[in-house]
């Protein structure tokens, strides 16, 4: 319990992941606390390839990690950049009123 | 070691604690404060462990630049007070809220089967191809390999970016009616036969413009 290992940080990692997901589908609010579980989501599977590179001593994990970062970044602005578009088009972001895709 | 342990336990509890409140809380702005506080543990976890250089830019490209875009669009789009109640839904009458609890639960425990029943190959240390070194630093070491091994990546992460870049400018651009504009084509493309009127003037009684 009081030595930190690997599975401290994948449980934690776990955790997190979750709640992204939790947050996901729970969310009737707006669009924009989606896109932040999106980002919760990509913060897990960072936790989990740092502690593993860490842990196995392999410096490629924490490149990896950056480079998700980099995506992360890049498809923060893009959806935000979406959701500005959608609500100058109709006023609304709630969650439950995006209808117009019949899916 | 136990500092180690203790420091741990905090900063992964404020972690959790305020991932739970980046989903419940009403006010969308409170979200997002929630989620800086997230990043803020979260890369001092990274700087614990030994990733300094990877705590350090979560610390710039998120806190500095994702959460305030957020923050920005929040209160741009003035959608931060959510009336209603708290993940209620006028159409299902809240129905989703059980379905969804039992499909996270059940990824949850998977995850953590997975977790618990997990063991190393027995050749994956020797198959490693970049060890950590204890001679240099962390950024030292990272940026050997990220500009000699994986400089294409690197490249390629730089394209999505402009991608991204070029892409949200596009997306948020409209034309609006009577912004006034330079036109560079017009500008140049005058002649002095449209911009000069040679007039002889007749004596004492001037010149009349139209203008």
């Amino acid at each position: 319990m009081l030595s930190i290992g690997l599975g401290h940080y994948l449980t934690l990692a776990a955790i997190i992941f979750t709640i992204g997901i939790v947050g996901i589908f729970l969310n009737r609010k707006n669009v924009i606390v989606i896109l932040m579980s999106i980002e919760l989501i990509l913060l897990a599977v960072n936790i989990n390839l740092v502690a593993f590179s860490i842990f196995i001593n392999d410096l490629s994990g924490q490149i990896f990690t950056l480079f998700i970062l980099t995506v992360a970044a890049a498809e923060a602005a893009i959806g935000l950049a979406i959701i500005v578009v959608y609500f100058r088009n109709s006023d609304t972001i709630r969650v439950e009123e995006i209808k117009n895709l019949k899916g | 070691m136990i500092a180690h342990s203790v420091f741990f336990y905090i900063f992964s509890l404020i972690a959790i604690v305020s991932a739970v409140m980046v989903t419940v809380s009403k006010n969308t702005v409170h979200s997002v404060f929630f989620l800086i506080l997230d990043f803020i543990s979260i890369s001092c976890l990274f700087i614990m462990i030994g990733a300094e250089f990877l705590g350090m830019i979560m610390l710039i490209v998120y806190v500095g630049a994702v959460a305030v875009l957020f923050l920005f669009v929040v209160m741009m789009l003035n959608v931060a007070e959510q009336k209603g109640q708290w993940f209620s839904s006028r159409w299902d009458g809240g129905t989703h809220i059980p379905v969804g609890l039992l499909v996270s639960l059940i990824i949850f425990f998977e995850l953590i089967i997975v977790i618990g029943g997990w063991k190393y190959k027995p050749d994956l240390l020797n198959s490693l191809s970049i060890n950590i070194s204890t001679e240099v630093t962390n950024t030292r070491s990272i940026g050997n390999v990220l500009y000699t091994d994986y400089i294409l990546l690197f490249q390629i992460s730089g394209m999505i970016l402009l991608v991204a870049m070029i892409g949200a400018i596009v997306l948020t651009y409209r034309e609006r009616a009577g912004v006034k504009r330079q036109s560079y084509v017009k500008q140049i493309s005058r002649e002095r036969d449209e911009g000069v009127d040679l007039v002889d003037v007749e004596k004492n009684k001037g010149v009349k413009i139209d203008a």
